[in-house]
């Protein structure tokens, strides 16, 4: 901030809250992991994290819940963030659903979700007795994310309950738990996604290539662009894929991940889109419409 | 296809620019049940084009079978998020949504009404610059349009806007909006708003919401959404004294330590002189540390990481002032308090108190009164129930440091929050220190508990005994009294016969009365004790929370709590005094045991089984355990 002012810039707040509620974490917590999902929301949350304990390293581990089934540039990127930051890693995958192969395709993208995503996470999380879970949710994200607290309590078996949340007056968390309880926390619940691409520019936070338009190979499946990211993908009679000039909004597990058309290949680009689009990020998103609430529900199964 | 703009990035350096100068307000809707709150946030999205294309199909598809304006929607499923409220058609937590116009920034928190999740509505409120205020105009004035008002006015939220809502559903009457205005008007007076505006409103069609409404040609005052983009709501925290709560001492190995924070209030320079407030000890600012390099100054609201020019000792609590521009450090306060747990409050009772990064045993000493938030009327009370608020002075086991809330929010609010279950059980704002504490600061006398106690030649302890009525409380105390005795040991025993007949006889059974006899027998204990005496308390203490009062009275006395566990049908049987028979009869109201729970202890230091063994058994055995 310029020397001599005195009142903080929007996003200048928003990254002060967002350090202070890392610094909380580290304070409180015996066990806290960060959720590191390798997307947008993540890079920023990895850069406020590194701001928040400068010049120590990042006082906790970054835990990659991995599916088997995310983009091959979001493993490439992992890897080479971990590198260049040396912060510690995990990487965890629910391997009772490796052996049994399960996948998007013949599991049904919901049950595919559960397994390797929701079951995974509790399984890293219970076998780490993490007491505290740092995640990138934005509350402007979806309308469950809206009610959430930025201290948000699971009981023992990781549930929600969103009917009785904790009161969170100020900034004065109430962190205490009794054992085997443990806190989500989500230093970016102020953030939305417009305030999250503006940041990565005048930061220059470094982000997966994958959300700037490039010419990719493509199908589409009921108006939805998948990525054939590699072989397995099964092609459908008569389909094949086709390369096309798209981008990505949101980055996830590559067969249920939408691509829009898009020729914005670089930040101010996919700044000024994203102002004209008329359609939020999660459309991309097939997981979420399944049904109304299914991420309200899906939280309170353990779900981030 | 989407197309990118070709001058992009010199569009986007324009858009950013403008970007930073607009201001955040922060908005919460609050008031009464189906006053139209989620209504008119759904409304504010949608008249700022914030709801996309694919949640607007899905909105106008479920609102079928619902209340809506000619857009076919029902604005409040745009913000009631959870499915048991789009069930229930009611809020049940806060909701945050963010819009923007082209001159301010929002986040607009949506409260619900209901009475039942008020605390919802000071979750909310806390947070917030201004409030929206709305009012069915059928209605008027409710009990929770004023309990809102008082909570608003304890928050500490300065502006409000009176929504004097539907008002399509009285035909746009002029005289119902004046009437209801002037209600209010004389209503929050005594509330002390820096501003307050009233403006009729039909969130469900958009009646001056954004332009003026040709339905009420009357109105003269400002419409709702040009009046939020205008109002001033800057108090610059900058300009307070320095407050720098410590949070996280940054020691990334041996050659730095810089205590990590952000500033409550003020301004820091390097170079300054500042002060650790509890303990006075004076140092120098050295460095401002950032990620993006060291800063010469920092003000309120950033987060930093500060570095002294000298070793002295600061950990995570500890609040950095300027000299000359201190806070209250003290033990006491008084405050006012907004309880939001079904368990009442009651003065002698032990929480944890959060103010700041400092979390500290403390209790409600005095509860001085309770207000009626219909009348705002003071009246004496024994108690604070769920959603009511009070005025209290509270007591701390350690010093605290804090500003009284109107001169700084952040050093000045607080939580409270349960020692066994966790809950957050109150919120509440610092009027001001008492500085009877500090006058009372004991002073180090060259006689202490150490010299008395070795002039007895024994070592000072409370033994606390628990359990039922006719468990063998008395009977085993008085053995062991005996026995100490005949060693050369001076011993005292403190029991209902000698206490309740005396110091407590003004005292009965119910639960306040229970909580204050037993704090007033721990601190005669804790004089006995530091006296020199070995105390043996025995009393039935049937709750958990009195036990561990009575053990912080106790501070670093040796403390043993024996938990004499004699099965209730056992005692009811012996019943030596008849007292079983007397409440079972009716006769004794609030006996423990059979209209009066009795918590075992979860952590005991001893337990004795008094239906396994005779007194002079157990005697032996707790004298073995405790005084070998
Ligand atoms: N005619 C008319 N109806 C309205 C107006 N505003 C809200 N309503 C209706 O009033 C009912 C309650 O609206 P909500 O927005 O859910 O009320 P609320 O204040 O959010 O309720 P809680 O959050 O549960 O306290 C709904 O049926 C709305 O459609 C209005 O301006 N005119
Ligand atoms: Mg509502």
């Amino acid at each position: 901030m310029p020397q001599g002012a005195t009142r903080l810039t929007h996003l200048q707040m928003l990254e002060a809250e967002s350090i202070e509620i890392f610094r909380e974490v580290a304070a409180a917590f015996e066990r806290p992991v960060m959720l590191y999902s390798i997307g947008k929301d993540s890079s920023v949350l990895l850069h406020l994290a590194r701001k928040a304990f400068f010049p120590s390293r990042i006082p906790f581990p970054l835990l990659h819940v991995d599916t088997t089934w995310k983009f091959r540039e979001m493993i490439a990127f992992r890897s080479a963030m971990a590198e260049q930051h040396g912060f510690e890693l995990l990487v965890h995958t629910n391997e009772e659903g490796r052996a049994a192969n399960v996948n998007p395709f013949d599991h049904g993208s919901a049950r595919y979700t559960d397994i390797m995503k929701t079951q995974a996470l509790r399984q890293a999380l219970n076998a780490g007795r993490y007491d505290a879970a740092i995640g990138g949710a934005r509350r402007d994200e979806e309308k469950s994310r809206a009610k959430e607290r930025i201290f948000s309590h699971r009981n023992a078996s990781h549930a929600w309950d969103p009917k009785n949340q904790r009161p969170e007056l100020w900034r004065l968390f109430n962190t205490r738990l009794a054992p085997g309880e443990s806190l989500r926390v989500f230093p970016l619940s102020n953030w939305t996604e417009l305030d999250i691409w503006t940041y990565i520019y005048q930061e220059d936070i470094p982000i997966v290539p994958l959300y700037f338009a490039k010419a990719r190979p493509v199908v589409e499946r009921q108006g939805t662009l998948i990525m054939v990211d590699d072989a397995r993908l099964p092609l459908q009679p008569g389909e094949t894929p086709r390369e096309e000039v798209v981008r990505f909004r949101t980055l996830g597990c590559y067969p249920l991940t939408g691509a829009i058309r898009s020729d914005a290949a670089d930040l101010p680009a996919i700044i000024m889109e994203m102002q004209a689009s008329r359609t939020s990020e999660r459309e991309g998103r097939l997981i979420d419409s399944d049904q109304q609430g299914s991420m309200e529900k899906k939280k309170q199964e353990g779900y981030f | 296809m989407l197309r990118a703009q070709d001058s992009s990035a010199l569009a986007l350096e324009n858009w950013l620019a403008e970007q930073t100068g607009k201001g955040l307000l922060r908005v919460l809707t609050c008031g009464s049940v189906d006053d139209g709150k989620s209504t008119l946030i759904g409304r504010l999205l949608y008249d700022s084009q914030l709801i996309l294309d694919d949640q607007l199909a899905s909105l106008k598809a479920e609102s079928r079978n619902r209340t809506t304006g000619a857009e076919g929607i029902d604005f409040s499923l745009l913000v009631d998020g959870l499915v048991a409220e789009r069930e229930q058609g009611i809020t049940i937590d806060v909701a945050y949504r963010f819009f923007s116009t082209a001159r301010r920034k929002f986040i607009m928190a949506d409260t619900p009404g209901h009475e039942q999740y008020t605390r919802n509505m000071a979750t909310g409120a806390s947070n917030a610059d201004v409030a929206l205020l709305l009012v069915d105009a059928r209605k008027g004035l409710l009990t929770q349009t004023r309990r809102h008002s008082f909570i608003l006015s304890l928050i500490g939220v300065k502006h409000v806007v009176l929504v004097v809502n539907k008002i399509d559903l009285v035909d746009y009457s002029e005289d119902v909006f004046r009437q209801i205005e002037a209600e209010y008007r004389a209503f929050a007076a005594p509330l002390g708003f820096a501003s307050l505006e009233a403006i009729p409103v039909s969130a469900l069609n958009g009646d001056n919401i954004l332009t003026p409404s040709g339905n009420t040609a009357w109105h003269r005052g400002a419409q709702l959404v040009p009046y939020l983009e205008a109002l001033d709501v800057t108090e610059d925290e900058s300009a307070r004294p320095f407050r720098f709560p410590v949070q996280w001492v940054n020691r990334p190995d041996l050659d730095f330590r810089g205590f990590s924070g952000t500033l409550a209030s003020g301004l820091v320079r390097v170079g300054d002189e500042v002060l650790v407030a509890a303990s006075r000890k004076p140092a120098r600012i050295a460095r401002i540390v950032t990620m993006d390099g060291d800063l010469s100054e920092a003000v309120a609201g950033q987060a930093v990481t500060l570095v002294l020019d000298r070793e002295i000792d600061v950990s995570r609590g500890d609040v950095l002032v300027h000299p000359g521009e201190t806070p209250d450090v003290s033990t006491q306060f008084q405050a006012r308090v907004v309880w939001m747990a079904d368990e009442p409050a009651i003065p002698g009772r032990s929480y944890l108190l959060r103010v700041g990064n400092q979390i500290v045993p403390a209790s409600l000493t005095d509860l001085k009164f309770r207000t009626n938030v219909n009348t705002l009327e003071q009246s004496a009370a024994k108690r604070l129930g769920l959603n009511e608020v009070g005025t209290v002075t509270i007591a701390t086991d350690r010093p605290l440091v804090f500003d009284p809330y109107a001169e700084n929010a952040r050093t000045g609010a607080f939580i409270l929050i349960d020692r066994l279950t966790n809950a957050t059980l109150g919120a509440g704002t610092i009027d001001f220190g008492l500085r009877r504490a500090q006058n009372l600061s004991y002073q180090s006398f060259d006689v202490n508990r150490a010299v008395r106690a070795r002039l007895k030649g024994q070592q000072p302890a409370i033994v606390w005994f628990t359990g039922l009525s006719g468990s063998g409380k008395s009977s085993i105390a008085n053995l062991v009294e005996k026995r100490l005795t005949a060693e050369g040991r001076h011993a005292y025993i403190l029991d209902g016969d000698n206490v309740r007949h005396g110091l407590n006889k003004n005292l009965g059974f119910t639960e306040e009365a229970r909580v204050e006899n037993i704090r007033r027998v721990a601190e005669v204990a804790r004089l006995m004790a530091d006296a020199g005496l070995i105390v043996l308390v025995s009393f039935i203490s049937p709750f958990r929370n009195e036990r561990r009062l009575a053990r912080e009275i106790a501070g670093d006395i040796r403390f043993t709590e024996v938990y004499v566990d004699t099965p209730l049908e056992v005692c009811e049987a012996r019943d030596p005094k008849g007292l079983y028979a007397k409440a079972r009869r009716g006769e004794i109201r609030n006996f423990t045991g059979i209209d009066s729970p009795f918590e075992p202890p979860e952590a005991p230091d001893l337990v004795l089984h008094g239906a396994v063994a005779q007194p002079p058994a157990l005697a032996d055995e707790l004298f073995g355990q405790l005084f070998p």
